[in-house]
This record gives C-alpha cells, sequence and structure tokens, in this order.
C-alpha cells in the first residue's frame, strides 16, 4: 500500500483514459444517440490498433496512420450496418458476426497476434514513455488537443440538418420516416462514424503502448458503457449541451480508468479486473430501472392513499 | 388528389392468424377533399391509412398521390407528398429533441438532408409565427424539449409539422383519440382550421360518428377491408348520427360493432 505507487500511476491512467474516451464517444454516438447496442467495437478498436501500427512499421506518418485507422473503424461499421439494415439482422447480433469476423481480419493484418512498434525505433503519436514529461509530447497533452478537436467537430457535424436526422433517428424511427428520413441509411452512417472514432481510439492506444494487440479490443463495449454511464450519473443533470455530454462521456472514461487504477493498488488481481468491470457497469446499468420501479411503486401507494 | 385502385392486403396470409385487411378497396379524393372515415374495430381504416403512408406495401392494387404513382415507394420517399399525424402523441414526435429542432426536421421532409447548420435565424422566426398561431404559448418555449409537453400540444405540434411543408395529402389516424375530451375538441378545431387555410387535401380516421359528421364535406365507412358508404355535400350535412348507423346496417347486413365508436 505505497500512495507514491499510486500517485505515480495516475497519469498514466489518466492518459488512458483520454484515449478510451475517444472510444467512448464513438459508443455514445450508437448508444445514445442512434439508440443501437454495437458490439463491432470490440473487433474495431483492435483492427484500429493493428491498421496503425502496420502502417506506420511500413513508413507511414503515425497521424496518417492514425486516419487510416479511422477509415479502415468505418469499413468495419459499414459492414454491421448492412448485415442489419439491408439483410435484416438484429443490430446486437450484426454487432457480434462482424465482431468474430474482425478477429480473422486483424490476425491477417498483423500477421500474428501481437505487434510491437517501439517508441525508439518509430516516430509515434504519442507514447507512454513520455507520460511523466513536461513537455508537448505528453500523451495527456496530446489527447487533450485530439479530444478537444474531436468533440468541436461531433458538436458540428449533429447541429447540421443531415446530423439532426441521425439524432431524429434514434429518437423516434418513426417520425423519422414520416419526415422523409431513411432510418437505414443513417444508422449505416452513425455505425461508421461510431466505429471509425473507436478504431482512430485503436490506433492512437496501440502507438501509446507500443503494440498492437488481437485482444486490445476485448470488452471494449463494456468500458465505452462504462464512460458514458459514469459520465451520464455524475454531468447528466448539469451538462444539458451536445459538447458538455461528450466531455461527460470523456471524463467518464478518465474517472473509470482512475477507479481501476486505485482497485489495483488496493490489492485487486488483474486477472479479476474484467469481472469487477462487468459487475460494475452492471449495477450502473440497472440504476435508471431500479429508479423507475421505486417511483411506480411510490404512484402506486400514493394511489391507494388518496381513495 | 389521392387514388386508391383495387387495393388489398392481407396479413399472416395461410397462418391460423390470417387477417385479410383491405379487400378491393377503391376510393377517390379531389384536390381540397376533407374526407372523415369510420367504420368498426378491424374494418380496415389505420390500415388503409398506412398504406397509402407506405408502412407496408399492399398485396395488390395502385396507390396514386397526385400525379405520383407511389405504390412500390419506401415509407420515407413518399414522406414528400404525405403529412402524418398519429394516433399516439408520442409517434408523431421526437422527445429527446427541441420544439425548434423538431420544426426544422419538419420542414426539411422531401429535401436532402446536408451538411448547413440545422435550423437558421430565419427560420426560428417563421416557426415563432407559426408557433404562436396554435396559441400554445409554445411560442415562448421553443428550445424546450418535446417530451416536457402534454400530449394535446405534442399532437397540434405535429399537427403543425405535417403542415409546415403542404403535403399532397394529409393524413389522421385518430389523432384525437388519445386525448382527453376537451383537448380533443381544441385540436380537431385546430386541423379544421389548417385544413381551410391550408386548402389541404385530407383523410381523417375517427372513432367519433359526430366529429366524422361535423367536420369535411365527405364521408367514407368502411367494413371489412372496403368502403361501403361514401357520402358528400349537403347529403353529408344533413345526415344524423342516427341515419349514420341505419345506412351502416342497411350497407353493411350487420350491426356495428365497436365498443370504442361514440355515438353522441
Amino acid at each position: 500500500m505505497d500512495l507514491v505507487k499510486l500517485l505515480n500511476q495516475l497519469p498514466g491512467a489518466a492518459a488512458q483514459g483520454l484515449i478510451w474516451g475517444l472510444m467512448a464517444i464513438g459508443v455514445y454516438i450508437t448508444y445514445r444517440i442512434l439508440d443501437i447496442a454495437d458490439l463491432t467495437v470490440d473487433g474495431s478498436m483492435a483492427t484500429g490498433g493493428a491498421v496503425a501500427v502496420v502502417l506506420i512499421m511500413n513508413g507511414w506518418n503515425c497521424w496518417a496512420a492514425v486516419l487510416a485507422a479511422f477509415a479502415a473503424g468505418m469499413i468495419a461499421g459499414l459492414v454491421t450496418g448492412v448485415f442489419h439494415t439491408t439483410m435484416g439482422i438484429p443490430a446486437i447480433l450484426a454487432g457480434i458476426l462482424t465482431q468474430l469476423g474482425l478477429y480473422s481480419v486483424n490476425l491477417r493484418i498483423m500477421g500474428g497476434a501481437n505487434l510491437p512498434a517501439s517508441a525508439r525505433k518509430y516516430t509515434l503519436a504519442l507514447s507512454s514513455v513520455n507520460v511523466g514529461r513536461a513537455s508537448f509530447s505528453n500523451p495527456i497533452f496530446i489527447m487533450l488537443l485530439v479530444t478537444a478537436a474531436v468533440i468541436c467537430l461531433m458538436y458540428i457535424f449533429f447541429g447540421t440538418e443531415f446530423g439532426c436526422s441521425l439524432r431524429a433517428i434514434g429518437a423516434n424511427g418513426q417520425m423519422a420516416r414520416a419526415q422523409g428520413i431513411s432510418t437505414g441509411y443513417g444508422k449505416v452512417v452513425g455505425l461508421m462514424l461510431s466505429n471509425g472514432m473507436v478504431a482512430m481510439s485503436g490506433g492512437l492506444l496501440s502507438q501509446y503502448q507500443g503494440f498492437a494487440d488481437i485482444n486490445q479490443g476485448r470488452g471494449a463495449i463494456v468500458i465505452g458503457l462504462a464512460a458514458v454511464i459514469i459520465g451520464e450519473v455524475i454531468f447528466g443533470k448539469v451538462f444539458r449541451n451536445f459538447a458538455l455530454k461528450l466531455l461527460a462521456v470523456t471524463i467518464g472514461a478518465i474517472l473509470y480508468y482512475l477507479v481501476i487504477q486505485a482497485v489495483l493498488w488496493l490489492g485487486l488481481n488483474t486477472d479479476d479486473l474484467k469481472l469487477f468491470t462487468a459487475l460494475v457497469v452492471a449495477v450502473f446499468l440497472a440504476v435508471p430501472y431500479w429508479k423507475n420501479r421505486v417511483k411506480a411503486a411510490g404512484h402506486r401507494r400514493g394511489g391507494k392513499a388518496d381513495a | 388528389m389521392l387514388k386508391l385502385d383495387h387495393v388489398s392486403k392481407t396479413f399472416n396470409p395461410g397462418a391460423v392468424t390470417e387477417k385479410k385487411a383491405l379487400t378491393d378497396l377503391c376510393l377517390e379524393l379531389q384536390p381540397g377533399d376533407f374526407c372523415t372515415v369510420i367504420g368498426g374495430n378491424g374494418a380496415g381504416k389505420s390500415t388503409m391509412l398506412n398504406t397509402v403512408a407506405g408502412t407496408f406495401l399492399p398485396d395488390s392494387g395502385s396507390i396514386r398521390v397526385g400525379e405520383k404513382d407511389v405504390t412500390r415507394l419506401k415509407e420515407h420517399r413518399r414522406a414528400r407528398y404525405l403529412g402524418r399525424v398519429f394516433q399516439d402523441p408520442m409517434m408523431g414526435t421526437a422527445a429527446t429533441m427541441s420544439i425548434e429542432e423538431n420544426l426544422a426536421l419538419a420542414r426539411r421532409r422531401g429535401q436532402r438532408r446536408t451538411l448547413r447548420w440545422g435550423i437558421s435565424n430565419r427560420e426560428r422566426e417563421e416557426y415563432r409565427r407559426a408557433l404562436a398561431g396554435l396559441e400554445l404559448g409554445l411560442e415562448d418555449r421553443m428550445s424546450s424539449k418535446v417530451g416536457l409537453l402534454s400530449g394535446g400540444q405534442r399532437q397540434a405540434l405535429t399537427l403543425l409539422m405535417a403542415t409546415l411543408q403542404k403535403p399532397e395529402v394529409l393524413l389522421l389516424d385518430e389523432h384525437t383519440a388519445a386525448l382527453d375530451p376537451v383537448t380533443a375538441s381544441r385540436v380537431l378545431k385546430l386541423t379544421d382550421q389548417m385544413v381551410r387555410e391550408n386548402r389541404l387535401t385530407t383523410l381523417m380516421v375517427t372513432h367519433n360518428m359526430n366529429d366524422a359528421l361535423a367536420y369535411g364535406n365527405r364521408l367514407v365507412m368502411m367494413d371489412n377491408g372496403r368502403v361501403i358508404l361514401d357520402i358528400a355535400g349537403e347529403k353529408k350535412k344533413k345526415t344524423t348520427v342516427a341515419d349514420l348507423m341505419e345506412m351502416f346496417v342497411k350497407a353493411s347486413g350487420h350491426a356495428l360493432s365497436n365498443d370504442r365508436m361514440l355515438l353522441g
């Protein structure tokens, strides 16, 4: 129980939280805006890492590799979208199918299960090596800039006519169709955008940790949901503006990683981490449901008292 | 303006639950017709409206709106010709979006959604005036979420949304059925006013016989998926609810069974 050890690990946790925050914004697009639980992300997170690292090894610029990861994620989203809309497969299942298929695709891209890309050998966009440095190469600083740019772009996009139509699809599909909006097309575009964001986050994560791994997206959806929900629970009442809501998601991801770091420090076995996460997210997802039940029970009692 | 030509629709064909919803239905509305539709449970009123709207495609027959054959057109593609208000006040609006955002979505019905900003300030003025016309005070709450409005307010807003971009045909599917009587009559008066002002061709399904007689210039009665009675103009004006009941029995050969039908 060495407090200094914990404090030393917090900057790293914050950097990871910021990287996963981008991923969580991707999840927010599908889960909150389009009202789809998209499990493709577990695969596209690894795809983003694989594409970025392979391209960097082939001499690509590190930021161009991140954009390429974004494009690869969009293709993954397109596949899920086509499965869902033109083939009529339920969204959850469509996501699982793509995710499964991506496992093979990712192995093909990397030519193995793990691919190192050391910061000493290549110029990377960001690296965990610099996490303690007070310089512009500090990953926390870089990720703050990236996050700010992404939130700005998202805010503008979802304020446009087309962005509004995507929000309408998630809010009320029947209404959207009655207003001449193609719900199928909108969902496909939303899934592409979401997975592009997730893969971009994967591309940044691989550079940060210095390797791409076939398992780096395992459970990503759960971490993304955790970030979304933590952000909503804490800031839901205060943050009404769309840009602030996205900021809340990012802060949710950072808090998630800080908490994980703290429970590991308290002695939780790393092997048990996923179980711990799953249970915590399950409880958080149940909170709104329980709240409603308590409210409904209150109404019933109130009704009787009146009579 | 609207022409249904020998339209048939069977749900679950071949199954135990098979239901012939529309059988060889024919109906033609002239421009400016305000036609009310009544009929018993399962007569096919809503199915008719939904086939026009494109919620599902008919098995046979054709549907024309204006000059356009829309029979096989997807729901969102034919939306440009149609304004719709649903029975459920929740259905016609996006609860998590603001009043002005909902209006802006409706304003662009049938147009390409571009990457231009979703609402312009010029539009806001237009919406403010239009909302003021509803006399519900909504013009002062334009950035409120629609989910905060009452059922009646939401139906009035949906009505406004349906007519903001003038539709070739306005489809009203029992749009006052879920409202309390006072609100229902306010929304109906508003409907009548909008239909008159914009001279809209309108098809209004209702379960209230008095309303069916009081509003519009034409009334059709449906039974077993077809039109069994069609009265208009002076003849409609002179008809009473009692006449209507009698006509129904004569035309259908059985008594009107509808626990929801309001007679008086």
